[in-house]
């Protein structure tokens, strides 16, 4: 995807441009990845699913088999062509899931030892690094040792060493994981905003959606070392198109034939949709869209079928509710009251019903 | 909640907790400690301990004064410090670039050529010391060469003892810092790559800072080992006083014509060990 017209002023970067392709006997990674200068791409996706691996072979710490990758129109990798950036040469910055800031080293001399390792004079390197702490609001700790860090702190001196070196490619791994709830809020805000104020390319991996959602302009959904789904955070949440992105964005999602308004999900069930579409096609709506019955809906609901409770957990302060209805999962959301007034649980016979409108039906 | 609940057995088995998961409740479980085992244990720190408090019974504390202020004991006790030191260090030079490579690279025979390198722990120092003089002595396979290109000779002179201390006490050191450097999360070296760092920056800044610990304990133990050095010593370097005769020779010889001499030599050497062992054992050997 080009389109320089929309790039914010980057130094005349093209971006990254990368199919990063990994054999590694029982696991492949096969993933192409575009990304202009100044956008902020996630990597999505459940654990072992290549994310990481991924991050790794951007950062040319695990050597790619085969595909290219190309950062500003130079070449990093090819192995076809036996070429090969080591890592050091990458103009590359990673923040490491768990930081890894040198533990013997202050939080100066950690973000002082990339200008360092280019050949940067002493005095240049730590000037460099103070104003970067400072930046980051952490004048007060230039000081300290890492483990007196706290989680947020040690993030920020983390991203500080990473931007130190001027990188072209910003590598995220898992950047909230390492914190608690109360300090992820702060620095997920924070972080937004590094990242918004970085001019290069900038790629984080998360199975946080909430994370990848807040902090991307673009999401990459990979499962099984592979592309699934593509898009901005809107489209992703509003149109998943495989069951783990559906259950991260809390959607009931189902894969059927459409003719117009109707789409068969399997034999015996049929979903009448709003839009109309044609041939394979995705159907996907929220839980809350659900209503459960204890006795057959009047004839006039077209949505209603037999179906079991298979389990029950609170979910904020609704209920949600695990069914099957025709051999099929359905998540519906209910207040405790309905619950109550159902006489709901594990094993009980329902009827449910999904109103028309709230569904979502598009091309599969 | 009931004892029978899981989450009742969570407070002893948290990841954080000093006891190994298990230690505890079969301790608890079951307090006795069995006699086959007491016994044998006893008999072993016994058979330990005799020896050093016969050394501390029968030593001429009368004469001691003026064994230990005889110029001989300090010549010995001087030279031994000295090559001792000096094989630490030649340990240090060669053996945790040796650690690095069988820790961080892999290449064809590198199960083998650390097998090679752990032979002299378990290898005869004597062996050792004919081996060495097969090498290095004067008609030997490099001994030749070093002799006729640069008039170096190594057996019998204080080189020839420090080489032959740095022989049998380098595997130690090798040893001790491959564990340290396996141990040690070789995640830091990539992150040191990925700020610009070449492998030997990242080494020199980064993996040798954090694994300073366990080079400082192979280094003790390398020490230690050069210090009671005798086999390799005597058959490579030979027993000539003040040049290379060290304290183990002198008690050796000592104890044929003056036994009290040698148990106060003794005593000189035990209390080094002591020393380094009471001064170091706390700040740096927590690897060992």
């Amino acid at each position: 995807m080009k389109g320089p017209a929309l790039t914010k002023d980057t130094g005349g970067g093209t971006g990254l441009d990368a199919h990063l392709l990994l054999d590694r006997g029982s696991f492949t990674l096969d993933v192409a990845l575009g990304v202009r200068p100044g956008e902020v791409l996630a990597l999505l996706g459940p654990n072992g699913a290549g994310k990481t691996t991924a991050l790794r072979a951007l950062a040319g710490l695990a050597p790619l088999t085969g595909g290219h990758l190309r950062l500003d129109g130079e070449t990093l990798e090819d192995p076809a062509l036996r070429r090969r950036t080591p890592p050091e040469a990458r103009p590359v910055g990673v923040i490491f899931q768990d930081y890894l800031l040198f533990p013997h080293l202050t939080a100066l001399e950690n973000v002082a030892f990339g200008p360092r390792c280019q050949g940067m004079s002493r005095a240049a390197a730590r000037a460099l690094a103070a104003g970067l702490l400072d930046r980051m609001g952490l004048a007060d700790q230039a000081g300290a040792k890492p483990r007196r860090l706290s989680g947020g702190q040690a993030q920020r001196v983390a991203l500080a060493r990473a931007l130190a070196t001027g990188p072209r490619l910003l590598l995220l791994d898992e950047p909230l994981a390492a914190l608690d709830a109360r300090a992820r809020l702060d620095v997920r805000a924070e972080l937004r905003r590094h990242l918004a104020a970085f001019e290069a390319v900038a790629i984080l991996v998360t199975h946080d959606p909430l994370d990848a959602m807040v902090l991307a302009d673009r999401l990459v959904v990979i499962e099984d070392g592979r592309r699934v789904q593509e898009g901005t955070p809107a489209e992703i949440a509003r149109r998943p198109r495989t069951d783990y992105v559906a259950r991260l964005v809390g959607l009931n999602l189902y894969q059927g034939e459409a003719a117009g308004h109707t789409v068969r999900l399997a034999p015996g069930l049929a979903l009448t949709t709003t839009e109309a579409v044609d041939g394979p096609a995705f159907v996907a709506f929220p839980p809350s869209a659900v209503t459960l019955h204890r006795d057959r809906p009047d004839s006039s609901a077209r949505n209603a079928w037999p179906a079991a409770v298979t389990g029950m957990e609170s979910h904020g302060d609704q209920i949600r509710v695990a069914l099957t209805a025709a051999g099929l999962p359905l998540t519906a959301d209910l207040t405790p009251v309905s619950v109550a007034e159902l006489l709901l649980a594990p094993g009980a016979e329902v009827w449910a019903s999904v109103k028309a409108a709230q569904t979502h039906a598009y091309p599969a | 909640m009931t004892d029978h609940s899981p989450a009742a057995a969570g407070p002893r088995d948290t990841p954080g907790s000093r006891t190994r998961p298990g230690t505890r409740s079969r301790t608890r479980s079951r307090s006795r400690v069995p006699v086959a085992l007491v016994l044998p244990a006893l008999a072993g720190l016994a058979f330990l301990l005799l020896p050093l408090v016969a050394l501390l019974i029968r030593a001429p504390w009368r004469s001691l004064p003026d064994q230990l202020t005889s110029a001989a004991v300090w010549q010995a006790l001087r030279l031994s410090l000295q090559t001792a030191t000096l094989a630490t260090a030649a340990s240090l030079l060669f053996g945790v670039p040796l650690a690095w490579l069988l820790a961080r690279t892999d290449f064809p025979g590198r199960r083998l050529v650390r097998a090679l390198v752990t032979l002299p722990l378990v290898l005869p120092p004597v062996v050792g010391g004919v081996a060495l003089l097969l090498a290095l002595g004067r008609n030997g396979v490099v001994g030749r060469w070093l002799d006729s290109a640069f008039g170096v000779t190594l057996p019998f002179t204080t080189s020839g003892v420090v080489v032959a201390e740095t022989f049998v006490a380098m595997p130690f050191l090798v040893i001790t810092v491959e564990g340290t450097l396996r141990a040690a999360d070789a995640r830091y070296e990539e992150a040191a790559a990925t700020l610009g760092a070449s492998r030997f920056t990242a080494f020199r800044r980064v993996t040798l800072p954090m694994i300073a610990p366990g080079v400082a304990a192979g280094a003790v133990l390398a020490w230690a080992r050069a210090l009671g050095e005798f086999g390799a010593t005597i058959t490579f370097a030979g027993s000539f006083p003040g040049r290379t005769q060290t304290m183990p020779l002198a008690v050796y010889l000592a104890l044929q014509d003056d036994p009290a001499a040698a148990v106060a030599l003794s005593l000189v050497l035990l209390a080094v060990s002591l020393a380094v062992l009471a001064g170091l054992r706390e700040r740096w050997t927590g690897a060992l």
